[in-house]
């Protein structure tokens, strides 16, 4: 027989009771669990995906929906740019590299995306089967899509228009599949990679074969006497200088719009912040409440114990012995209070994470375990304590001998 | 072993009064008696150190219990002082052998004597059960044991015999007896109960005539 063996006997002697507290807890700490995984990872991903590009440059609109279309790929694009006034951009000193990107095709809620071999590169992206493409209609898949799609290197699909699913089918190019991409971990897992020739050439009317068949531009823009336009252009900053006055160029004297990727996410996450908040202090709340029930319990369940209390007394016990026999009662109940809602939150994620294959969340992972989660666990004990601390004073100051001869 | 000199006491309103003074030995027996309210449960809890005397002296063997206080006073009563009480009060979420162990932890005493108590008491083979599956009788004496456990020098009984039929009341204090005399402990048990009185030899009676 220990302290500890003595309250977890109490405990379970009122399993209702307990288990009710512990699931209440549980509940609240669950919610932060949640919470924080999401947060944690998916910042993490916004931030992975936007490495390496400083601005990006598109239609005016929303400078976010610029960024999340352009970036993450899971907004509309804000419109088509001349490639002439893109291309003007290309020669200021201040720019050192620009990936132009095409869009507005899709191919089963995957979106093709035109651009050049940079782009891989940008990410690092190696080629897990095939090669890059090299002509028009020659596409690179994303892992993600070819496992999806069962799609493998040779095989042939047509994309729709638009870049949500279901639209009309460009049928009179089909696509062939050339490449497939290592597992990335990032957006490009979700993409179906093409040269901005095929964006254009798809949306042309007829068939011109000396096109069709000619090499397409690995880096920059493509050459061309016709009248072209792109989506959005990806732009890398020479020198710091550039931070500072080539979005008040671009904005100020041009057609075109630009943003930043890393300003317009922290707005991003300032909005969302605010929902954020909301649950978490909601997840407070019932924390707060847990913690009220403990003590309610533990309260209550005082009156009862005052004479188990006493008894204690007369085999030996001294009052700061029965102090930790009810603070320890707290602890071990908010410690599995945490155990179980680190574990239930853990589940939740993983259920969410299974249920949104293709949404904004199916890239984070349930098996991720944080440092802060650590934290739940101290912050946790730290409720039981306190919880605790009233009842167990009032243990600590019982009277014996009158507790004894009261009945 | 036991002796108790010149102890006053006196409850917040009430008037104070004295306690006789007596000694005991190792092994030795005394019946306290009187009426209800007339401060045997007094007596009983200065000599277990629950009350502070408001003078005298309460010395079990070498140690003055009235001067010790706290933690002390509450490892020393653990370890040397048995006390059976008028209901039996074994704590409910434990089972018998446990009650007997949490004495043991308490005054941090080994246990390798509890599972022979429980069996001079006969309830050995209740050992793994739960307070609220016992008799009376047998709850009684699982709280005798309890009191045994530490292997105390004084054994303080207090209407023990109060809520029990007259074949378990004679069989208590029988137990009480024999525990007290085999472990050369001294016992006091007070009471009102006459179906004790003819057991006990060696009595005081306090508050009156009974």
């Amino acid at each position: 027989m220990n302290m500890l063996k003595l309250s977890w006997k109490y405990l379970i002697a009122k399993p209702l009771n307990t288990g009710l507290n512990i699931l209440l807890l549980a509940l609240g700490l669950s919610i932060i669990t949640v919470l924080i995984l999401i947060q944690d990872q998916f910042e993490n991903k916004m931030s992975k995906d936007a490495e390496g590009i400083d601005l990006v440059v598109g239609a005016k609109g929303s400078p976010l929906q610029l960024i999340l279309s352009s970036v993450y790929h899971i907004d509309f694009p804000t419109g088509n740019i001349d490639m002439e006034e893109a291309q003007s951009l290309s020669r200021n000193r201040l720019v050192k590299n620009i990936i132009p990107l095409g869009m507005g095709d899709n191919y089963q809620g995957y979106r093709i995306i035109g651009t050049n071999h940079d782009y891989l590169q940008l990410y690092n992206a190696e080629i897990e089967d095939g090669e890059i493409w090299k002509k028009p209609f020659e596409v690179v898949l994303g892992e993600e899509v070819a496992r999806k799609l069962e799609l493998k290197v040779g095989d042939n699909f047509i994309g729709s228009h638009g870049i949500g699913s279901s639209s009309h089918e460009h049928d009179e190019h089909p696509y062939l599949v050339t490449g497939v991409l290592n597992r990335m971990n990032n957006v490009l897992d979700k993409l179906v990679l093409t040269s901005i020739e095929s964006v254009w050439y798809s949306h042309d009317e007829g068939h011109d074969h000396d096109k069709f068949t000619a090499d397409v531009s690995t880096t920059g823009f493509p050459p061309t006497e016709e009248d072209r336009e792109v989506t959005s252009l990806l732009v890398q900053y020479r020198n710091p200088m550039a931070a500072v006055q080539l979005p008040r160029y671009i904005n100020s004297r041009s057609s075109m719009q630009a943003a930043s990727p890393s300003f317009e996410i922290s707005r991003l996450f300032e909005l969302l912040g605010v929902g954020v908040k909301l649950i978490q202090g909601l997840a407070y709340a019932i924390i707060f409440i847990a913690g009220l029930g403990i003590f309610i319990a533990l309260f209550n369940s005082l009156k009862e114990r005052k004479y188990d209390l006493a008894v204690m007394r007369t085999l030996g016990a001294s009052s700061l012995q029965l102090f930790m026999h009810i603070v320890l009662e707290g602890i071990i109940l908010t410690l599995l209070g945490a155990l179980v809602g680190i574990t239930i939150g853990h589940v939740f994620l993983a259920v969410l994470v299974a249920q949104n294959e293709q949404g904004a969340i199916s890239g984070l992972s349930a098996a991720v375990f944080l440092q802060e989660e650590m934290w739940i666990i101290v912050y946790a004990v730290a409720v039981g304590f306190v919880a605790s601390l009233i009842p167990a004073y009032s243990a600590y100051r019982t009277d014996i001998a009158k507790q004894l001869t009261r009945s | 072993m036991l002796e108790i000199k010149g102890v006053k006491f006196q409850y917040d309103k009430g008037k104070p009064f004295d306690i006789p003074d007596f000694q005991l030995n190792a092994g030795d027996q005394l019946l306290i008696l009187g009426k209800s309210g007339s401060g045997k449960t007094t007596i009983l809890n200065i000599l277990g150190g629950l009350l502070k005397p408001l003078a005298g002296e309460v010395r079990l063997g070498d140690t003055l219990i009235n001067q010790l206080s706290g933690a002390k006073l509450d490892k020393f009563r653990g370890k040397h002082i048995g006390i059976v009480f008028q209901k039996p009060h074994i704590l409910s979420p434990l089972t018998v052998e446990e009650n007997l162990k949490l004495a043991n932890f308490f005054s941090g005493i080994n246990g390798d004597r509890n599972l022979e108590l429980l069996q001079e008491l006969g309830i050995a083979d209740k050992r793994k059960a739960k307070v609220n599956t016992l008799s009376e009788g047998e709850a009684q004496r699982v709280s005798i044991a309890r009191a045994l456990a530490n292997k105390p020098d004084l054994i303080l009984a207090d209407e023990p015999t109060a809520s029990l039929d007259d074949q378990n009341a004679e069989i208590v204090v029988k137990l009480l007896q024999e525990q007290a005399r085999k472990h050369h402990a001294a016992l006091i048990i007070v009471t009102h109960d006459q179906r004790v009185k003819d057991h006990v030899v060696n009595q005081i009676t306090i508050g009156g005539l009974s």
